[in-house]
């Protein structure tokens, strides 16, 4: 029961979070009255998230955009700038972005709260989950670069064709407050509003889709699942392979930490065995119990502080 | 050092890297100016 409430509690805090970091990514409030986008110094800067650089609200750069802007720029310039933003970015955080600095995420999350019948997961999705490592090859990759060295010209093929994220902040708040965008809305804002709208649709009967299946910035982050420095990771000494943890969790995740996982947390407070620590929590611990525990223990744990498997 | 710090450490160092590499021949000024402007194709006109 305790678990249960722990769980729920750890829950509003990272909603609180979620929030937060949307309010921040979009606190130039001014532009949601005037139609028209920021332009001061931190544009210059990525968020963590994915959140659209012409959402009226946006005070940074969106950093899918930014790379597939960057790659435009290619062969001139090399996108060194933006690799290494998501670089450190992912080294840092890895997908606990996805959990808590995503405001898309929050909205897909919030939309999934609608009570009905909901999609379980499984070997489809489990499956269908790669094609967030397409999308990423092709359309943030693929096509800038290929628009750059042949047509020269750039083309961001997520942003164009796919990004949900800024259809709902950029294109649908734009046109609306700007009368001179309107006549300019074709067939692709009506390709881009039908998919937006289908991808939060979906989003009610199945757990933050977006993200599970079609997220490039996730795929990104996932490649940094097993270095990231703050994330969630389960102690095997503790471990009993019960399997609680990935039931629980809404992702199609084999095992806690993995590429999947989007770090929230909600399997720490309910594993049984209090397995499950955050990022340095480990070794805090771990010091804790060597200045109790007898010295003869400390033979058989390595240097990092993970127990040696026998 | 386990394999996970050396990696960390090499990631570390080469995020620096591009980062300060990237800033110096224009990257910030690159992404500036694109996020500063209204991106036709993100909001599905251009």
């Amino acid at each position: 029961m305790d678990r249960r409430k722990n769980m729920r509690r750890a829950e509003f805090r990272r909603k609180c979070i979620q929030l937060a970091s949307a309010l921040l990514y979009n606190a130039n409030f001014a532009g949601f009255a005037s139609g028209t986008i920021y332009k001061g110094d931190p544009k210059g800067v990525c968020v963590p998230g994915l959140n659209c650089y012409s959402c009226p609200g946006a005070v940074a750069a969106c950093p899918l955009g930014s790379l597939q802007n960057a790659l435009s720029a290619m062969p001139d310039k090399l996108p060194l700038y933006i690799l290494g933003i998501l670089m450190l970015l992912g080294l840092a955080l890895g997908r606990l972005i996805c959990g808590f600095l995503c405001p898309f995420g929050l909205i897909q999350e919030l939309l999934h709260r609608i009570p009905g019948k909901k999609l379980k997961k499984g070997r489809w999705s489990r499956k269908l989950s790669w094609l967030k490592y397409a999308v990423l090859a092709v359309f943030v990759v693929a096509i800038p670069l290929w628009y750059a060295f042949t047509a020269g010209y750039p083309l961001p093929g997520f942003c164009k064709y796919i990004c949900p994220a800024g259809t709902l902040e950029g294109g649908i708040p734009l046109v609306a407050l700007q009368e001179t965008l309107r006549p300019m809305a074709g067939w692709l804002f009506t390709w881009k509003t039908a998919l937006c709208a289908a991808i939060l649709l979906f989003c009610i009967f199945c757990y933050r889709a977006f993200c599970r299946f079609l997220c490039p910035l996730g795929a990104i982050y996932s490649l940094f699942s097993r270095v990231a420095l703050l994330a969630f990771r389960v102690d095997e000494g503790k471990c009993d392979g019960c399997g609680l943890c990935t039931r629980v969790c809404g992702m199609d995740v084999k095992a806690v930490g993995d590429r999947e996982c989007i770090q929230c947390g909600r399997c720490r407070h309910i594993c049984p065995r209090g397995a499950i620590y955050f990022g340095w929590e480990r070794n805090q611990n771990h010091e804790a119990e060597k200045t109790i525990s007898d010295p003869a223990a400390d033979r058989h744990t390595s240097a990092g502080g993970m127990p040696e498997r026998q | 050092m386990t394999k996970r710090h050396a990696a960390q450490l090499a990631l570390a160092a080469c995020g620096l890297a591009f980062l300060i590499l990237g800033a110096a021949q224009g990257g910030y000024q690159t992404t500036m100016a694109k996020a500063i402007r209204i991106c036709m194709e993100c909001i599905g006109i251009g």
